[in-house]
């Protein structure tokens, strides 16, 4: 298959070839080590800063010294909830959503087995928290709530600000952690005016290349290292400097940051047009988070009565990419949790697609999309037993 | 990306036999929209048994439809007996090998010609009894769960959430997962304290009471052969594949029932 439309980029982007040829040099000319003596690593280590500067700056931080880079948006995450609970060994209670990404989830799960008491916040059928389930779960033991800013597969943004305010009043002690993986590069960050404490990003989700990330830290967080070692980062994550890939993420978020009007106009304007047209064109497929409140790339659709993985494996037969909370792809054979959630019919939720649009999405790929999808869904729809039920549909 | 065979490609690709038959002479069943996956099977019969036509309808992944596709070709010139005798692993094979995660597909296929062939002999189709699903949010049902727990030997609630997914969400069958937990973990009765024909005449009552009867409904029966120390020794004979759960086979059946009305130790071994 020649053509390839990737409409899959929460799941991982493109690396920019500008980001590339930013990073370049940094493997064989000026591979110095940044806290060498010499000018050859001090020029180095000089780059390193300017690249901190900059990504304070995509964040909306206050100061580049509250800024960590790790290695990527699961580290962040990990050093982030990790690292405030080791600070702070007295309080046992922690805050968080249904709806987190994995490596989230996962690690509060992990915390439950050690002892922590860990309350799950659920969402409505909009996917929208309630502030009051949040307030009433605050108590004194409360170490640390976290958010999402945005959720991977319905692109559902959070108002983590005012819930970080609301946090706040209740309990100044709490520590606030937004994981703004998907919110980064689609929205404007701004975390120097708010009341969140840490937040993390990846730099593959925004045309970096995988297997960098960064992790913003208020002043004056106490946050414990995960990794022990050298002096790096001001003592929070040793190891020598990954600096290609610093160079990398830092152009990454230049680049996103003056990409944020394309983002919130041209690609909104194509996912607008791409969903628009799929519940135009498919009489089955339905819009799984109706909201207007979501990032401008991202939006999940339920073809009803047809499995999502053979949906998926078609589409990949006509080059194009998307992804499914479904129940057969990504070995977990369950279906979406996120979607569960929000209380998704059964007659939708194990057909449910993501499709998700970056910079580099054409308003071809989207045109080649909406005429090539409908042929696909209605041949599925003729493997369906439910032919009843999707003929009063109009399928 | 699943590792699927060219096989398996081909059918999802371009499966065949897809459809329905109006006045068919057999239907069969298998699996829910709940559960992700179901198929239903369509039979054309002659008057001497052949298997003239089959076609199917199937709500599933890739695999579920390649199933279904390549079971619709193994049967179709066949007389209905011999149909009778394929096995959910014959499907498999025919396929070229599925992914372990997706063997279920195939047992789909197994279930719904076997729903069709009981249809055609006008035999009640046995619809697997409305399974008691314990987790709602990860849709976890009861059996799954008693399988988990003695498969993986899983001790505490956090285990079975990390195992099998169920409990992950709200939280709210924590109570109903210790339940089973508890069952599963305590001996409802001695073996080794009792003589071998106490052994021998508990393990008959609950063959008795719990699994003959379900298994002689499908023209089955079982026979207790042997005891020794938790080894059990049974005989099943006939017609006795009916499905008791999408995933279970008939040995699961007897050692899972046994298991709960005996003890947990319980190894079925058939002679």
């Amino acid at each position: 298959m020649e053509k390839t439309v990737y409409l899959d980029n929460n799941a991982t982007t493109q690396v920019d070839p500008k980001v590339v040829e930013a990073m370049t040099p940094y493997f064989c000319e000026y591979y110095g080590n940044p806290s060498s003596m010499h000018d050859f690593g001090g020029k180095v280590g000089q780059k390193i800063k300017e690249a901190r500067e900059t990504v304070k700056e995509f964040m909306g931080a206050s100061l580049a010294s509250e800024i960590v880079f790790t290695a990527s948006g699961s580290e962040s995450a990990n050093m982030a909830i990790r690292g405030v609970l080791e600070a702070n060994k007295k309080q046992k209670h922690i805050i968080t959503t249904k709806i987190e990404h994995p490596c989230v989830l996962n690690l509060y799960k992990t915390l439950e087995k050690e002892g922590y008491r860990v309350t799950w916040l659920s969402v409505d059928n909009d996917g929208s928290l309630d502030p009051q389930e949040l307030e009433d779960s605050i108590c004194d033991e409360t170490a640390l709530v976290s958010i999402m800013y945005a959720n991977n597969e319905t692109g559902i943004i959070f108002p983590v600000e005012k819930l970080a305010e609301l946090v706040k009043r209740k309990n100044p002690k709490t520590k606030v952690f937004v994981d703004a993986v998907q919110a980064a590069g689609k929205i404007k960050l701004n975390v120097k005016d708010t009341q969140i404490d840490l937040m993390g990003i990846s730099g593959h989700k925004i045309h970096a290349p995988k297997g960098i990330g960064a992790l913003y830290i208020k002043k004056g967080t106490i946050v414990m290292p995960l990794i022990v070692g050298g002096h790096q980062e001001r003592g929070k994550r040793a190891g020598t400097e990954n600096v290609p890939y610093i160079i990398g993420l830092a152009k990454a978020c230049e680049l996103a940051q003056n990409a944020l009007k394309d983002e919130s106009t041209r690609v909104k304007a194509l996912r607008d047009k791409l969903e628009k047209g799929i519940i135009e064109r498919i009489p089955n497929a339905r819009l799984n988070a109706a909201v207007e409140n979501r990032v401008p790339n991202t939006t999940n659709i339920g073809f009803q009565y047809i499995e999502g993985e053979l949906i998926l494996l078609h589409m990949s037969d006509a080059g194009i990419c998307a992804s499914s909370g479904s129940a057969c792809t990504s070995g977990s054979l369950e279906p979406s949790h996120v979607l569960r959630s929000m209380g998704i019919p059964f007659t939708a939720l194990h057909g449910s697609i993501r499709f998700s649009l970056s910079r580099f999405t054409t308003e071809d790929e989207i045109d080649y999309v909406l005429e090539t999808l409908p042929q696909i869904i209605k041949r599925l729809n003729q493997f369906s037993p439910f032919q009843k039920e999707l003929k009063a549909l109009g399928a | 990306m699943w590792d699927y065979s060219e096989k398996v490609m081909e059918h999802y690709r371009n499966p065949k036999n897809v459809g329905s038959i109006d006045n068919a002479d057999a239907i069969g069943e298998a699996g829910s929209l709940a559960c992700g996956d179901m198929l239903k099977l369509f039979l054309k019969v002659n008057k001497d048994g052949i298997i003239e036509d089959a076609k199917f309808q199937t709500f599933g992944c890739g695999s579920a439809v390649a199933s279904s596709s390549i079971l619709t070709e193994m049967i179709i010139g066949m007389h209905i007996d011999e149909a009778k005798k394929i096995t959910n692993k014959q499907i498999a094979d025919e396929l070229g090998g599925l992914p372990p995660e997706k063997m279920h597909c195939s047992v789909m296929g197994h279930e719904a010609l076997e729903a069709a062939i009981a249809n055609y002999y006008g035999e009640e189709v046995q619809h697997c009894a409305e399974e008691k699903v314990i987790c709602t949010c990860a849709f976890v049902t009861e059996n799954e769960l008693r399988q988990a727990i003695q498969e993986k030997g899983l001790k505490s609630v956090e285990d079975v959430v990390t195992a099998t997914g169920a409990g992950s969400g709200c939280g709210r069958c924590h109570g109903a997962i210790n339940k089973l937990l508890q069952e599963a973990q305590k001996p409802k009765m001695d073996l080794s304290a009792m003589s071998k024909t106490q052994q021998i005449i508990n393990i008959n009552n609950v063959i008795e009471r719990f699994i003959a009867g379900e298994l002689r409904k499908d023209g089955g029966d079982i026979e207790l052969v042997d005891v020794d120390g938790t080894k059990v020794y049974v005989k099943l004979r006939g017609a006795c594949a009916s499905c008791k759960n999408a995933l279970m086979t008939l040995k699961y059946f007897v050692e899972n029932t046994l298991r709960d009305h005996i003890s947990p130790d319980i190894e079925v071994i058939e002679v």
